[in-house]
């Protein structure tokens, strides 16, 4: 008998969301869908608002990276007092703007290895939940535990000296920043006490690598194969090529390696890129134009970055750069599971531009601000810890933001997802007539892979998890199975 | 002639002269009276009702009623308190305050409140309001949302001919404050941003200043509002 699983809600995961899947009277999957259920606005209710407030409120829309849209949104305001971005400020407001976001990639990506991820690497896609949850590695795995919250708490350290507050900061503004290091800040974190230091975290970066690569090697059929589709890769990169996750030029990649778009400067995104709205989700699709809706989508996100960077810029990194790339040829690798290998290549990578950062007498500096000339429209894009995510802003002669358009990078996932989705329940749940815990719990384990933020990629009010649907030929559910 | 007056707070003995209102009076004696309206050096309105004390078992206004000999004066009774919470919560029910993103978060005087006075949320309903901005003067962004009617821009802010740029207009539940437009057009830089200091909220705003002080150096980021008008070692 046909029918209609949905998994509601989806659980360690940012966000509310579900999954749809259909299957026919041979219980095969004949169609799947991620839905984003909420809707919030904020494009909306931000209008009318002065430009300066903009980097202060859009970072409401999350409270896992918050820092990323603060950045984003102070990056087009920059364009808007005439700062320009990037090289357009000072050398003590870009510093610490680039310290305030590897701060942040640091610890949201701890987060989601060590609290989201690590359960279903250390327990089993199909373990008890009971157990396969941050709990049950805090009980079993302490140490990896303890890292975890240490990790996080260094990385929200960080944001706290340069943005004022671990969530929610003002550091930011049109044009620069508004307060830089102290001595006393900056020797905190190069020199405090085990294991709240830099070289701790560095330590503690290769350490999880390690975890990850012996993982990998215990279940090399599973990471590799869990997943794998190819794709287009989107991300920033710096003008020479290297990795640079706060400033750089817009690149995309085909599945073969091949420029699709070929570092053009992102004030003009739209040229590039559409979006498309479908009538089951909160959350836009976006693509490539020159490709058209079927096939311009793409992915970003550290794995979309690790296949668009020709390098690195640290040597730590670089060297896991290096490994990584030429266990696909050099090819661009489309291997979902990879995504936490690259996850934890930028968490060192961040651990390592954070000690540069440091050391950085500019760090103390006291020029702070720059201005130019006003101008009317803005775009501040950045490497979010999920990837690219873009803000574009116009104002009026009064000052008040009068079109705001937010592209969130789990946005930009929400083709590659719903292919994860599709891949994972046909290759688990085929020729099953009983739909168990551990068969969902793959398709969530597909989805959390990419990190999503759902609450950002629609803006949205609401609780985190997603739900599962059966349903049958005619929509009838069947079953329905909600994580808590 | 300014006379020694005696009288009590919360049967405490007190002195002071009887040129001072029983606000100033409080503090020259180290009792803390909340006020919103109230601006040093300015003459009070008595509009925002804060500060109300029991004066000789009589509910009055401490910043606009001169100190007397032998008040007896309530401040800290636990009906007052409610009474003041009640005031502050209404406030943040009539108009439309979203500290999160507004740049006077920390040098607010209405938040510092709710902070004194512990209030997690208004037992009243909000009302959502609708207000509007008012971004058209080159200086000033003036955000009705927050305003609180205190009238201390219009006692406050004046030209060089002591004309107030600030006024009234309506009456009843559409009252609001705008400022006159041909002031507006002159307004000095000075005088923009004497309006902001003396806006006791968010609602009157330089252009362009935003977020400039950074979290830990705003006014009440690490003192409540009731140790800075009387710091800790004067308290009694």
């Amino acid at each position: 008998m046909p029918k209609k699983i949905t998994i509601e809600p989806v659980t360690r995961v940012e966000g509310h969301g579900k999954v749809t899947i259909h299957m026919d009277d041979s219980n095969q999957v004949v169609q799947s869908r991620l839905h984003i259920v909420e809707f919030r606005g904020f494009e909306r209710f931000i209008q009318g608002r002065p430009y300066w407030e903009a980097p202060v409120l859009v970072q409401r829309l999350c409270g896992i990276c918050p820092v990323s849209h603060h950045l984003a949104a102070a990056k087009a305001m920059d364009e808007i007092v005439g700062a320009g971005t990037g090289d357009g400020l000072t050398p003590t407001g870009e510093k610490m703007r680039r310290l305030m976001h590897y701060g942040q990639i640091f610890q949201s990506h701890a987060l989601h290895f060590f609290h989201l991820a690590s359960p279903d690497m250390l327990f089993g896609i199909e373990a008890d939940p009971n157990i396969r949850n941050i709990i049950g590695v805090a009980l079993e795995h302490q140490d990896l535990a303890v890292q975890g919250v240490m990790m996080r708490k260094f990385g929200q350290e960080v944001i706290q000296a340069t943005a004022g507050k671990k969530i929610h900061g003002t550091g930011a503004i049109p044009g620069g920043m508004n307060k830089s290091l102290t001595p006393e800040e900056r020797d905190s974190f190069l020199l405090g006490k085990d294991p709240l230091n830099v070289d701790k975290m560095i330590e503690w970066s290769l350490g999880a690598l390690d975890f990850f690569k012996s993982y990998h090697s215990q279940n090399r059929e599973l990471v590799d194969n869990f997943a794998n589709f190819p794709s287009s890769h989107l991300s920033l990169v710096r003008k020479d090529g290297a990795m640079d996750l706060y400033h750089g030029v817009l690149r995309a990649v085909d599945a073969e390696g091949k420029k699709i778009l070929h570092d053009v400067d992102y004030q003009k995104y739209y040229e590039y890129i559409g979006e498309e709205v479908r009538s089951w989700s909160y959350m836009k699709f976006p693509f490539l134009k020159e490709y058209g809706k079927e096939k311009g989508w793409y992915r970003v996100g550290p794995l979309a970055r690790m296949n668009t960077a020709d390098f690195i810029p640290t040597p730590l990194a670089q060297k896991e750069h290096e490994i990584f790339r030429a266990y696909t040829n050099g090819k661009p690798n489309g291997m979902s599971m990879h995504m936490h290998w690259a996850r934890l290549i930028e968490i060192l990578h961040s651990a390592e531009m954070m000690k540069e950062l440091l050391y950085d007498p500019d760090i103390t500096g006291d020029q702070l601000v720059t201005k130019g000339n006003k101008q009317y429209e803005g775009v501040g894009l950045i490497e979010a810890p999920r990837g690219t995510l873009f803000h574009h802003y116009r104002i009026n002669e009064d000052d008040q933001i009068d079109m705001a358009n937010l592209i969130v990078s789990t946005t930009n996932n929400n083709t590659p997802m719903n292919l994860a989705v599709e891949s994972v329940a046909k290759d688990y749940m085929n020729g099953h007539a009983v739909i168990s815990e551990g068969m969902m719990n793959a398709v969530e384990v597909a989805i959390r892979a990419y990190d999503p933020c759902l609450s950002c990629a629609t803006h949205a009010l609401g609780k985190m998890p997603l739900e599962i649907k059966i349903l049958d030929k005619s929509g009838n559910i069947l079953d329905k199975k909600r994580s808590s | 002639m300014n006379n020694k007056v005696n009288f009590t707070i919360d049967d405490k003995e007190c002195t002071s002269t009887s040129d001072k209102y029983i606000v100033e009076a409080a503090r020259e004696n180290g009792v803390y009276i909340p006020t919103l309206c109230n601006y040093d050096g300015v003459k009070p309105a008595g509009s925002c009702r804060v500060c109300t004390v029991k004066v000789n078992k009589r509910y009055l206004t401490a910043c606009t009623t001169p100190i007397a000999e032998g008040m007896e004066i309530e401040v800290n009774t636990t009906d007052l308190q409610d009474f003041r919470n009640a005031v502050v919560e209404l406030l943040f029910t009539e108009g439309n305050h979203f500290c999160p993103a507004c740049e006077k978060s920390g040098n607010c005087e209405l938040q510092a409140l709710a902070y004194k006075f512990q209030i997690m949320a208004p037992r009243f309903p909000f009302q959502f309001n609708e207000r509007y901005i008012d971004a058209s003067n080159p200086k000033i962004y003036h955000d009705h949302n927050r305003c609180i009617l205190c009238k201390r821009c219009i006692r406050v802010v004046k030209d060089d001919k002591g004309k107030s740029v600030f006024a009234f207009e309506n009456r009843a539940r559409q009252i609001r404050i705008n400022f006159d437009s041909k002031l507006g057009e002159v307004l000095t830089d000075e005088l923009a941003e004497k309006a902001m200091e003396v806006c006791p909220v968010g609602s009157i705003l330089v252009k362009g200043k935003g977020f400039k002080d950074p979290i830990g150096t705003r006014k009440f980021d690490h003192t409540p509002i009731d140790k800075i008008v009387i710091p800790e070692k004067q308290n009694i």
